[in-house]
């Protein structure tokens, strides 16, 4: 217990070995890349998710491998919590700093080390940019395929701790199916090669662990990614709906012709609205719900597939159906879909963006009790859905300075996830469990499951340093969780409708 | 079917009690594969677990018990238009799904589709302490906890029991043609590397008794334009022969000798040896049909200067480990995980690796 100590000595203590760390940090890396003076840490307080905030008690920003294994080898002598971040553009708070730790940022480990246009890879450092792989690549026609909407920003490093999808996951995959071998660092000390230049390895899929592991097993210090060719066509329908139902058949119809798209997206009224309003996309501002659908491949291929989508569109009802005309709608569509975060920031002071994944088949219904929600807490909502794979973004809109808005928007995220559950559905389909989503992890799963995650990452963790307290809920927050979680109407709302 | 569940579980726990090694088989078609079996290991059977759980095309999903036939799963999906992409060798009627994900291996499209890992969405699992547990599920996208479904991938059932998998299917190509090309094994590797650098639809490559086989899958105009891009003889017997090749009933694969399969970087050099091989996957996959006495320290060095590792695929022998020997910085971790997930050891000990 905190009261059983004299503050000063405890303070006296921390102060003690706050001033030997940063020293020992200062030992092995230039000046200006140890951080612990309040304004520098600043910046690294949260990450993409800001409702969540927390400074650091160093920073440091090393510059190449060798750098790192000498600060791990410290943070593990001393037992420093480590919190690994690429560009800090996370949504689930997986980058939140630890009080009593150190923030490891990669940021600095970001060249291009090797592009092999016949083998179709690229060997990066973590700190790399998304999208600098596919600009990097284009001169020898190729591109990395998984596009997270950050891809400007966001780090490769970051992608592969929270395998992020993007527009165009269900013909091109996640980042998981996208990497062929990581070298790891592990907080013993050992360098890991996972995966290889081959299709396959020897062993255990750690290629498929460390993907979506949040920085909990390793730091990752190199990443060998597979390029494709970029496509020598592509076109993209737009089909706009009076009905969402309609649009939601639309999207089965479509898979169940055998067709599988590039992307398939969906926005609802509200969202099309906004994004309208934003950058004038040209979609159908009276639409209920549109569908975006891409074909991509050989010129012969795209041509009959988009033939075949319009008729699809047509059976299922749409008022509505243009095919870009040329690569600049193309990409006007696309961008509107794109924009559709930054278009909730303009009607709304705040936003809430949820994660959730249900299979296809559930999305009226779970729109719908969306919507009732939505009434329930007197909080709009936007939906953006990756149709194609079932992932549901849905855009709570808040405003903080409302006093109780943030914790109502917290509220209802966390009860959307809840249904999504329900419907068979994950709480997170790309943005991760980070900080945020802990409590709905007691809800996913149970505690054999979480006991056996736990021990996946003793096997690699021991001491449990690496990013501690995120992504795996304890076995007793998740007891407090379930006991909150029956009287959770009571206890917060009292004065909202239960049923 | 919750009988055999429990029947399942009473094995597992009466075999960490008695310390007793248990011996994970569905149909036992992949007997050969892997290190032998111990001597004294009971059979723990997942055979009679079958059956297909659920199943929406629309979805893309089927969620099947591991027992189930393949056959019977794969001819379940071509009645609706739709097919496993990673295309995975049965090697006989026998196979079963559990053990199709348990050994992790994929057929002739592997290099164009992806792996079985690939496709594995969720996994229900008996652990070692006689737990049933659940990862994943039955979308597309979930990165909610670690990646325990596709761990289970090519573990040799080394980490627990799998009950049931939830898989991620694709609609099967409209149609399907294959060209073959009279080539000499570098122009052979150089063709496909360069179908691997264009927007063709390419889904199976395969360089056998020195003829190049392209299989083209997709739209009819797509494959009609790839085949003028490529030029090349169409080959009539398109569906046997990539059957042969997938569950080596080729008459390569069958003669009585070693046969090694390395995993390599697709670009690696023809290999100079003085065997016969084959290569499939664009390149990343080497088939060695070796004499008793080849050197397997030679196999594993060559394949590991080509940024791969090598597999005595067939015709195992005691005194030779059939899997690829790991770093030690990596055996570790194997070894940890594995007494997190069986801490007794019993499930398929040394099928793996030797160290468990």
């Amino acid at each position: 217990m905190l009261s059983d100590f004299p503050t000063y000595s405890l303070s006296n203590h921390f102060k003690m070995r706050h001033a030997n760390l940063v020293e020992s940090f200062q030992s092995i890396l230039p000046t200006e890349s140890v951080l612990y003076e309040t304004e520098d840490l600043k910046p690294y307080e949260c990450d993409g998710l800001s409702a969540y905030r927390q400074l650091p008690m160093i920073a440091v920003l090393p510059g190449n491998e060798a750098e790192i294994i000498e600060i791990l080898k410290i943070c593990e002598a001393e037992k420093i919590p480590v919190v690994a971040r690429g560009a800090g553009t996370g949504l689930s708070g997986g980058a939140l700093p630890h009080a009593d730790g150190v923030l490891l940022s990669l940021a600095k480990l970001n060249e291009i080390l090797e592009i092999d246009p016949v083998a179709c890879t690229a060997r990066v450092q973590p700190g790399v940019r998304n999208l600098a792989i596919s600009e990097a690549a284009e001169a020898y026609g190729l591109y990395y395929a998984p596009d997270p909407s950050s891809q400007i920003a966001c780090t490769i490093g970051g992608n592969v701790a929270e395998n992020s999808g993007g527009v165009h996951c269900l013909k091109y995959g996640l980042t998981v199916h996208n990497i062929l071998k990581l070298r790891v660092l592990t907080i013993e000390g050992d360098v890991l090669e996972i995966g290889s230049e081959a299709l396959d390895s020897p062993g255990f899929d750690l290629l498929a662990l460390m993907s979506g592991s949040e920085g909990m097993l390793g730091i990752i210090t190199e990443i060998t990614v597979k390029l494709l060719p970029i496509p020598e066509a592509a076109q993209l329908v737009m089909a706009a709906f009076d009905d969402i139902e309609k649009a939601g058949a639309a999207v089965a119809n479509i898979i169940r012709a055998g067709i599988v798209p590039a992307g398939l997206e969906m926005m609802d009224k509200m969202t099309i609205a906004a994004v309208e309003a934003f950058i004038h996309a040209g979609y159908d501002p009276d639409a209920a719900a549109i569908v975006l659908c891409e074909s991509d491949g050989s010129n012969e291929a795209v041509a009959e597939e988009i033939e075949k989508i319009r008729g699809i569109m047509r059976e299922s009802g749409a008022v509505r159906i243009d095919t870009a005309r040329g690569e600049a709608e193309r990409r006007r569509f696309w961008a509107g879909r794109k924009a559709a975060f930054p278009a909730a920031g303009r009607v709304s002071p705040d936003y809430y963006c949820m994660d959730g994944t249900i299979p296809r088949k559930h999305l009226a219904e779970v729109l719908r009790r969306i919507e009732d929600l939505s009434s329930e807490f007197g909080l709009r909502c936007m939906n953006v859905f990756h149709a194609g794979d079932g992932n549901l973004h849905p855009l709570i809109l808040y405003d903080a300075n409302r006093s109780g808005e943030l914790e109502k928007a917290e509220a209802f995220g966390a009860r959307i996830l809840e249904i999504c559950i329900e419907a068979g559905g994950s709480l997170t389909g790309e943005h991760g469990v980070g900080i945020e989503k802990l409590n709905q992890m007691c809800l996913q799963f149970g505690d054999a499951e979480r006991d056996l995650f736990h021990a996946v990452k003793a096997a690699f963790d021991p001491d449990s340093l690496l990013n501690p307290g995120k992504a795996i809920p304890s076995l007793h927050r998740c007891a407090e969780f379930g006991a909150m979680h029956v009287h959770r109407g009571d206890e917060q709302f009292p004065d909202l409708p239960r049923f | 079917m919750e009988a055999i569940v429990e029947h399942l579980t009473e094995c597992v726990v009466k075999a960490n009690e008695n310390k007793q090694a248990l011996c994970i088989r569905g149909g036992g078609s992949k007997d050969f594969y892997g290190n032998p079996k111990g001597l004294h290991d009971s059979k723990l059977e997942t055979g009679p677990y079958r059956g297909i759980v659920d199943y929406d095309p629309t979805e893309l999903v089927v969620s099947v018990r591991a027992g189930t036939p393949l056959n019977e799963l794969e001819s379940l999906l071509s009645e609706h238009g739709q097919m496993l992409a990673f295309e995975p060798p049965g090697f006989n009627e026998t196979a079963t799904l559990g053990g199709c994900i348990a050994s992790g291996l994929s057929g002739p499209r592997r290099a164009y589709n992806g792996a079985a890992r690939d496709f594995v969405l969720g996994i229900k699992l008996l652990d070692g302490q006689g737990r049933i547990l659940n990862f994943g599920g039955r979308v597309m996208k979930n990165v909610a906890g670690y990646d325990v479904s596709r761990l289970m991938t090519g573990a040799m059932g080394t980490l627990g029991v799998l009950l049931e998998v939830s898989l991620k299917v694709l609609p099967k190509p409209e149609t399907e043609r294959t060209l073959c090309f009279e080539l000499p094994v570098e122009q052979a590797l150089e063709t496909m590397r360069r179908c691997a650098g264009q927007t063709l639809p390419v889904s199976a490559t395969c360089h056998i008794d020195r003829r190049l086989y392209i299989r083209l899958s997709g739209i009819e105009s797509a494959v009609d334009a790839a085949h003028v891009k490529l030029g090349g003889d169409e080959f009539g017997d398109n569906l046997s022969f990539w059957e042969s090749i997938k569950n080596q009933t080729h008459p390569f694969f069958r003669d009585n000798k070693r046969l090694w399969r390395l995993s390599v970087k697709p670009t690696a050099p023809p290999f100079s040896i003085t065997c016969e091989q084959a290569i499939e996957w664009g390149g990343a996959l080497r088939w060695f049909a070796a004499a008793k006495d080849y050197d397997a320290t030679a196999v594993r060095a060559q394949a590991e200067k080509a940024g791969g590792h090598a597999t005595l695929f067939r015709g195992n022998d005691p005194s030779i480990p059939a899997f690829h020997p790991l770093q030690p910085a990596l055996l570790k971790i194997h070894q940890r995980l594995k007494r997190q997930f069986d801490p007794v050891g019993i499930f398929n000990p040394r099928r793996l690796y030797p160290e468990f």
